[in-house]
């Protein structure tokens, strides 16, 4: 089989494990995609870098496109996305998917779901600051009472879900 | 220094997600027993292939831009590091969306009755 089958064949396994297998649905995920998107994007950057200096080298047989003898692979052609074969973006889909989705999994079965994600530290300081604020002018203010713990419960920011009740 | 090239661009790669697990919150790390659950068998798998891939002329890899430390004589230490620096920014990156924009993604906590075997973080 060639690199093009195989990353064909991996990319569709991947999926069947997290859909079927795993039951993660991570393909149904929103949060997934974006990530992804950022995978992806630096996956570009990376991976061209390191195949555009011929660290990679591939046989001509086993891809779409070709390996030059000598010189850079073009940029985009030739079987070719940031200098990289496109088959490298099959792999580093189904890596990202089949590792993600395998977070999710064990997280499901209850391994080390909590602590969760976020709150990103800058809400934390906005929300100190507010609770300054209140505090100095001395009104009530419900909003600012729990924020000096980095968790506010009703940020319409959306970092509420960072960390659940105790 | 050419030989550093490929170390160099893991070590971009794993700077360039670790940051998140302290500016977001990520909390991956941290929660490293459901991470090396979660890293074992795509290394494992990728790896495999990896040095079929090498073995049998897929690909080859630079002996001028790795370090020069080969595993069975096969497959450079760059390619083992990077089965696993990849999947954690993998891991990191989903967390930090999550961090950010609050999306669920399926591993939350049962909003009422607890599941069947789901439990919190005890084990």
């Amino acid at each position: 089989m060639t690199y093009t089958q195989i990353g064909i064949a991996v990319v569709v396994a991947a999926i069947v494990a997290d859909v079927f297998i795993l039951r993660t649905r991570l393909v149904t995920r929103k949060g997934f995609w974006v990530s992804y998107a950022i995978v992806l994007f630096f996956q570009l950057l990376t991976n061209g870098v390191l195949t555009r200096l011929q660290v990679f080298r591939y046989s001509d047989s086993m891809i779409v496109g070709s390996q030059p003898d000598a010189g850079t692979p073009p940029f985009i052609g030739n079987g070719r996305i940031a200098y990289q074969p496109f088959e490298d973006l099959l792999m580093g889909f189904s890596l990202c998917l089949l590792t993600c989705a395998l977070w999710i999994f064990w997280g499901r079965r209850g391994v080390q779901r909590t602590p969760m994600s976020g709150p990103p530290i800058w809400r934390t300081w906005a929300a100190q600051r507010r609770a300054r604020t209140v505090a100095s002018s001395s009104s009530v203010d419900s909003s600012g009472g729990t924020a000096t713990t980095g968790t506010p419960s009703t940020d319409p920011g959306g970092s509420g879900h960072g960390q659940p009740p105790a | 220094m050419e030989r550093f090239t490929y170390l160099a661009v893991l070590l971009f790669i794993f700077v360039g997600s670790a940051w998140l697990e302290i500016a977001l919150r990520t909390r991956v790390l941290r929660r490293w027993k459901r991470l090396l659950l979660s890293l074992a068998i795509p290394f494992t798998l990728f790896v495999i292939w990896d040095i079929w891939a090498i073995a049998t002329g897929h690909w080859s890899i630079d002996p001028d831009r790795t370090v020069g430390i080969k595993m069975g004589g096969i497959i450079p230490i760059e390619e083992l590091i990077f089965f696993v620096v990849v999947p954690l920014a993998s891991i990191l990156s989903l967390e930090a969306v999550r961090a950010v924009k609050g999306w669920p993604l399926g591993d939350e906590a049962p909003a009422t009755a607890p599941a069947s075997g789901a439990d919190e973080d005890t084990r």
